[in-house]
């Protein structure tokens, strides 16, 4: 009897990739329990603050009323946590403990096992996410305006905005093989992203101009256009257009990596223990 | 020379030797100034945002909240600058299994895991935490007796007393969970909430961060008593919570310690 090859194919790769950190996660309940209850508070802190801020104007600010802001940020909560990347920090550990070594010596390229991890771990994040939502509404009473055409936008947006700050954060992170004082651009970056992105307030709440800088720049394609999609604030021809600037991002920034990247690996020397 | 003499010179020689080490890194300085000052100035975006849309967030004004913002920033540098590099030494002390080194010391060894690591130049965000309050008073425009500055100072430092009590229990905990590095993040995390008082929570929240951990007593009341929004005397909460936190958190350390076996091996 003849044993089946296994081949290697890149999609077979990221669906075992995927499984594994699927199950991994899994594993760890309590830590789990702890996880989702931090990402809680940061939602909950502005969505306390909007939406007293929105009560004491008589329930809408900006044109968007206290169950939309409800919705908004019950839904941040997902977007939040499907975004997560290998932040620049870990690049730093990895390079000053020679740990990239390990990824290296694979002869497949480090971006496609981190992806493939990050992404499995989304459908647990997303099931995770389901408790969360329920108790937020519960409390906040969220307004959603669904039409079919939101919910199966959402279910590319989101893939898209994960892609394009994952991207983001993996170019990052390639500063950390010309320094070690990484830190200060990734500082930039966090601020950037928490004003331009949407991720403090919905751009609607901010000065003019920030919304006109914010749609040039990646960041609002990673939180509030995945948000507004799902609660229903944009119509079809918004959806789509943002669905191919997120694609544009995607491929304009990982053009970047593999530019950077080639350079980037020439300079690595492990620092070691 | 007593014991307690001995323990506190321990003390202040691993922070000496500690700062010294630290200070070697002078661009770090340059790292952190740059850091911290974009920290603060996204703070102070948000409260912007807030004020521009309203005058009073739950019966705060703008200047209170930039005071609960500059007590954030203090007590925050202060826990970054001498509790959280010490927890993350221990943490992976528990995991390496490196913690026995320190057992069997003769010193008191929730002193020595507390005073062994140092990051000097968070102490930026004191100073500009202290700077905050100042440009919070002058808006006020409040009039501050002696009593009301020394029960301010006393509350800071029953903040710190606090962080550090509710910092260490939980690391103390995660002993028993020895994959529980994330926790860190999380407590920061639960930090964050800090930054607006404590008020304007709804009440699960608010009673998590009065009850269980503390932090309103750590941020919000020192910020009411420098905005003369309570009495002085009201300090008597802070001192009482954080002698109790800081018992609990002692309490806590012994049991941990009792029930530590080594991860290594």
């Amino acid at each position: 009897m003849t044993r089946p090859r296994a081949e290697f194919s890149l999609p077979r790769y990221y669906r075992a990739g995927m499984r594994i950190e699927f199950q991994r996660e899994l594993q760890y309940r309590v830590r789990f329990f702890l996880m989702l209850l931090g990402f809680m508070i940061e939602p909950t802190i502005y969505l306390v603050v909007w939406t007293s801020v929105a009560d004491a104007q008589g329930g809408e600010i900006a044109g968007l009323t206290t169950g939309t802001l409800a919705a908004y940020y019950i839904v941040w909560t997902l977007v939040r946590v499907f975004n997560l990347g290998v932040n620049p920090e870990a690049w730093e550990w990895r390079i000053r403990k020679g740990r990239l070594n390990e990824f290296l010596s694979q002869p497949i390229h480090p971006f496609h096992r981190d992806f493939a991890f990050f992404a499995g771990a989304k459908f647990i994040w997303t099931l995770a996410w389901i408790p969360v939502a329920v108790f937020l509404s519960w409390i906040f009473d969220p307004v959603f305006e669904w039409a079919i055409v939101n919910v199966i936008g959402f279910a590319i947006a989101i893939w898209g905005g994960f892609t394009v700050r994952f991207l983001m954060l993996y170019a990052l992170g390639m500063i950390n093989f010309w320094t070690t004082r990484g830190t200060a651009i990734f500082g930039i970056f966090v601020a950037s992203e928490l004003i331009l992105s949407g991720r403090l307030v919905p751009l609607e709440l901010m000065p003019e101009w920030i919304g006109d800088v914010a749609v040039w720049l990646p960041f609002i394609w990673t939180f509030q256009f995945p948000i507004d999609t799902f609660i229903g604030r944009l119509d079809p021809i918004e959806i789509v257009s943002g669905i191919a600037l997120q694609v544009l991002w995607s491929l304009g920034l990982g053009l970047i990596f593999v530019l950077v990247w080639k350079r980037a690996i020439r300079r690595y020397g492990a620092v070691g223990n | 020379m007593s014991r307690r003499a001995n323990v506190l010179r321990l003390a202040r020689l691993h922070l000496k030797l500690g700062a010294l080490n630290e200070l070697q890194y002078r661009i770090n300085f340059w790292v952190q100034l740059f850091n911290s000052t974009l920290n603060l100035g996204t703070g102070l975006v948000a409260i912007a945002v807030v004020y521009n849309q309203t005058d009073t967030l739950g019966g705060w004004t703008g200047a209170q909240l930039l005071a609960v913002l500059g007590v954030h920033v203090l007590i925050g540098g202060f826990l970054r600058t001498f509790v959280v590099p010490n927890m993350w030494a221990l943490i992976q002390d528990v995991q390496q299994g490196t913690l026995d080194y320190t057992l069997t010391r003769p010193a008191d060894s929730q002193l020595i895991v507390s005073v062994r690591q140092i990051s000097i130049w968070n102490l930026i965000d004191v100073a500009l935490g202290v700077g905050v309050i100042v440009w919070a008073v002058r808006e006020m425009q409040a009039d501050l007796t002696a009593a009301g500055i020394a029960s301010f100072i006393v509350t800071l430092l029953c903040g710190a007393s606090i962080v550090y009590a509710i910092w260490l229990s939980a690391v103390t905990i995660a002993f028993k969970a020895v994959h529980i590095g994330d926790l860190m993040d999380i407590l920061n995390g639960v930090y964050e909430a800090g930054r607006w008082p404590v008020t304007i929570y709804p009440l699960w929240l608010r009673g998590s961060l009065t009850v269980v951990i503390p932090l309103a007593f750590a941020i919000t009341v020192p910020a009411e008593i420098i905005s003369n929004r309570i009495e002085w005397w009201w300090l008597a909460l802070p001192v009482g919570v954080s002698v109790a936190a800081l018992g609990v958190s002692r309490l806590i350390w012994k049991w941990g310690v009792r029930n530590y076996s080594g991860a290594s091996a």
